[in-house]
């Protein structure tokens, strides 16, 4: 019995088959992957569909919350969820290094099974490649993922207006510390845990029928700085939030003061900002804080017109500055 | 967060904004001289808090700033040699030289590894016997200590592949010499809160006494700098410059003695190149000959060529406050934390970047 993944799994050959067969299939037990045809074929939808894809390449693979596999899940669901669709199916793309232990892959495959079954979502089709040693640090994932809309859901940056309210589904900065204490192997008391979990029965429950959403984001890479900079920019409204009203927990404030780090600035993998009109803002709110994933959302901030095109944060201590886009990686401070 | 949340609450900074206001009479020129507070205050929105008169000024208190260009060189040549790694904060692998930074040296292939402590890059020279480990040393008296226990661990332990490219610099020198600049009209010095717990409020004295500067050491949340600028504008209207210390929970008059020892005990003083402000006697340290085995610039033969600032960046200027970002031609167009030219863009406590990044409220005003 092999314990590591070698060339010969990604031959297309035998070997590939037994992977396959004895690993994916036992885990995926999707009738339509069952096939093993060269493309799933779907039934009609019957309204739009949308589409996104993501690749990850997270290290490391395993981190406290979660792993790659459950990120690759979440991350397209997400995508998908943003701009209003239920998602529906995935496809699994894996570039695997040579020596990756067989152990290993199974239980990231098996976080990828658990994550699909929790969303609802179906994973219809794979690819799995072998590249030498070296080549690739142990496992990349690619999945793409299909969605459908509900009639009438429009959800984009363009329908953003000023005296808009901004509203945020829970705690920031949870999945981007975690990966840097991990990665460093900083000990940080408190349990810190990143958020990546699927986003999109929060979203179909604030939709309605009414969708009362104008813009959904993913305060993912960069953050929610980064994010809100982009809705300012490509909106050219001002983004006005309250340092004191973004939840952040104690274990990950202290985790970020002591490594220098802006939780403004950190990934987040379970978090969206929704903006919405004054009026729907209490009821939209409500909502959130019914599902699962919005336990503890809050109303951070509200878009106006005062400075065109920029964030600007009032301070916990009551002053007031602009925040910018991530310019390069989040480097920590050296005092 | 004890010890963070009461001294950022809205309240009390408010009261202590709204104090200042009612106290300040004339105009009074600030420098802040820490890195660590140029960003706090650019983080909290402290401006916005200050009356007009009060102006700060950004001192030379960015570690990876003041480091110059030829320093910066050395670095990334002795990154690219066989057989050896780099150990570094975080903070320098951007900083430009004059043929690239550490950054493009590891996108060619150089093996550069960030650290958190110098006692990370004396374990990692452990684990890989056949390599050289260089820790790239760069700090003030607040990281020197543990660079230099760290040195004595490796003595301790006999581990011969771990060395140190000493760039350290010590903070009271510059200080000297910046007040000694006609161009440069202070009134008060906002002494940095971390350097102040390892030499002691009383090592800016002189200061006070020789150069009639206001002095107050203070902390890095927004209750403490308020409460600092409050001592500065006092002393500075009633014309009695003295060192106040405002950050009495974590800095005593006389330091941390200990820690002095051990630096005292690895480092010695020596004459030392900082950007913009030339070379200052007495401002750096090198490695005592008892630890010269430690010391990468005589193991590897590593030589520092004379520093040129690229064409048109000021930062020079801005490290000795004559000068503001805003007034530099390459500020926030050619030079900007994406593709930063000078130090001050690169490292997150630089004045450019922060100036860049939080300042735009008060750039505006």
């Amino acid at each position: 019995m092999e314990t590591h993944v070698t060339l010969d799994h990604g031959s297309g050959g035998l070997a590939s088959r037994e992977l396959i067969t004895s690993l994916f299939l036992r885990h995926l037990d999707d009738p339509l992957l069952h096939q093993l045809e060269d493309a799933a074929v779907l039934p009609a939808q019957g309204g739009r569909l949308a589409f996104s894809t993501d690749s990850f390449v997270v290290d490391p693979i395993v981190f406290p919350g979660g792993s790659i596999g459950d990120l690759a899940v979440n991350g397209t669901i997400n995508d998908l969820a943003m701009r209003g669709a239920r998602p529906l199916c995935l496809s699994l793309g894996l570039i695997l290094e040579e020596g990756l232990e067989l152990m290993q892959l199974e239980e990231i495959i098996r976080d990828i099974a658990r994550a699909c079954s929790r969303a609802g979502v179906r994973v219809v089709t794979g690819d799995t490649k072998v590249v030498p040693r070296g080549k690739a640090d142990r496992i990349f994932i690619n999945t793409s993922g299909i969605g459908v809309l509900a009639a009438g859901v429009e959800v984009n940056g363009s329908r953003v207006r000023e005296g808009d309210v901004i509203l945020l589904s829970g705690t920031l900065a949870d999945h981007g510390i975690t990966i840097l204490t991990s990665r460093e192997g900083l000990e940080v008391e408190g349990n810190l845990a990143s958020d990546t979990r699927p986003l999109h029965f929060l979203v179909q429950s604030i939709l309605g029928e009414e969708n009362p959403v104008h813009t959904m984001r993913d305060p993912t890479r960069g953050g929610l700085a980064t994010t809100l900079a982009e809705i300012a920019r490509d909106t050219g409204l001002c983004m006005e939030i309250e340092e004191a009203a973004i939840p952040v927990r104690p274990a990950v404030r202290a985790a970020c003061e002591l490594m220098g780090l802006d939780p403004l600035y950190l990934a987040n993998e379970g978090k969206c900002v929704v903006l919405v009109a004054a009026e729907d803002a209490p009821d939209v709110l409500a909502r959130m804080r019914a599902t699962e994933a919005g336990r503890e959302s809050a109303r951070i901030g509200q878009v106006t017109a005062r400075y065109p095109g920029r964030v600007v944060l009032a301070t916990a201590a009551g002053g007031s500055r602009l925040v910018e886009p991530l310019a390069g990686e989040p480097l920590p401070r050296i005092c | 967060m004890k010890y963070v949340d009461e001294y950022r609450d809205r309240d009390l900074a408010r009261s202590l904004g709204s104090h200042l206001h009612r106290l300040v009479r004339r105009p009074v020129r600030i420098m802040e001289v820490c890195g660590t507070h140029t960003m706090a205050i650019f983080r909290h929105g402290l401006r916005s808090l200050l009356p007009p008169e009060i102006r700060l000024v950004s001192g030379p208190g960015c570690p990876v700033c003041v480091t110059p260009a030829g320093v910066i060189d050395a670095f990334v040549e002795l990154a690219g040699r066989e057989g050896v790694i780099i150990a570094t904060f975080g903070d320098m692998i951007r900083v430009p030289g004059s043929n690239g930074s550490l950054a493009t040296a590891r996108a060619g292939g150089a093996d550069i590894r960030i650290v958190y402590s110098p006692m990370d890059a004396l374990q990692l020279a452990a684990r890989q016997p056949e390599q050289e480990v260089v820790f790239l040393s760069v700090g003030f008296e607040t990281t020197t200590p543990t660079i230099a226990a760290t040195i004595l661990e490796a003595q301790r332990t006999g581990i011969g592949n771990f060395s140190v490219f000493a760039a350290n610099k010590v903070m009271p020198p510059p200080l000297e010499v910046l007040m000694q600049d006609p161009e440069l009209q202070v009134d008060g010095l906002l002494c940095p809160g971390h350097v102040s717990s390892i030499i002691g409020a009383d090592a800016y004295t002189f200061l006070a006494r020789d150069h009639g500067l206001a002095c107050a050491v203070a902390g890095f949340e927004p209750a403490d700098i308020l409460q600092a600028i409050i001592a500065l504008v006092r002393q500075v209207q009633a014309g009695e410059p003295v060192v106040e210390n405002c950050y009495p929970r974590v800095v005593t008059a006389s330091g941390n003695a200990r820690a002095g020892e051990i630096v005292r005990a690895v480092f010695k003083p020596v004459a030392s190149e900082w950007r913009g402000l030339g070379v200052i006697a007495g401002s750096g340290l090198a490695l005592r000959s008892r630890y010269e085995r430690f010391d990468a610039a005589t193991r590897l033969s590593v030589t520092v060529a004379p520093s040129r600032e690229p064409a048109g960046c000021r930062c020079g200027r801005i490290l000795k406050g004559t000068c503001r970002p805003v007034d530099c031609p390459l500020f926030g167009s050619r030079c900007t934390p994406a593709a930063p030219v000078g130090p001050c863009m690169v490292s997150s406590e630089g004045t450019c970047a922060a100036w860049y990044r939080y300042g735009g409220l008060a750039r505006e005003k």
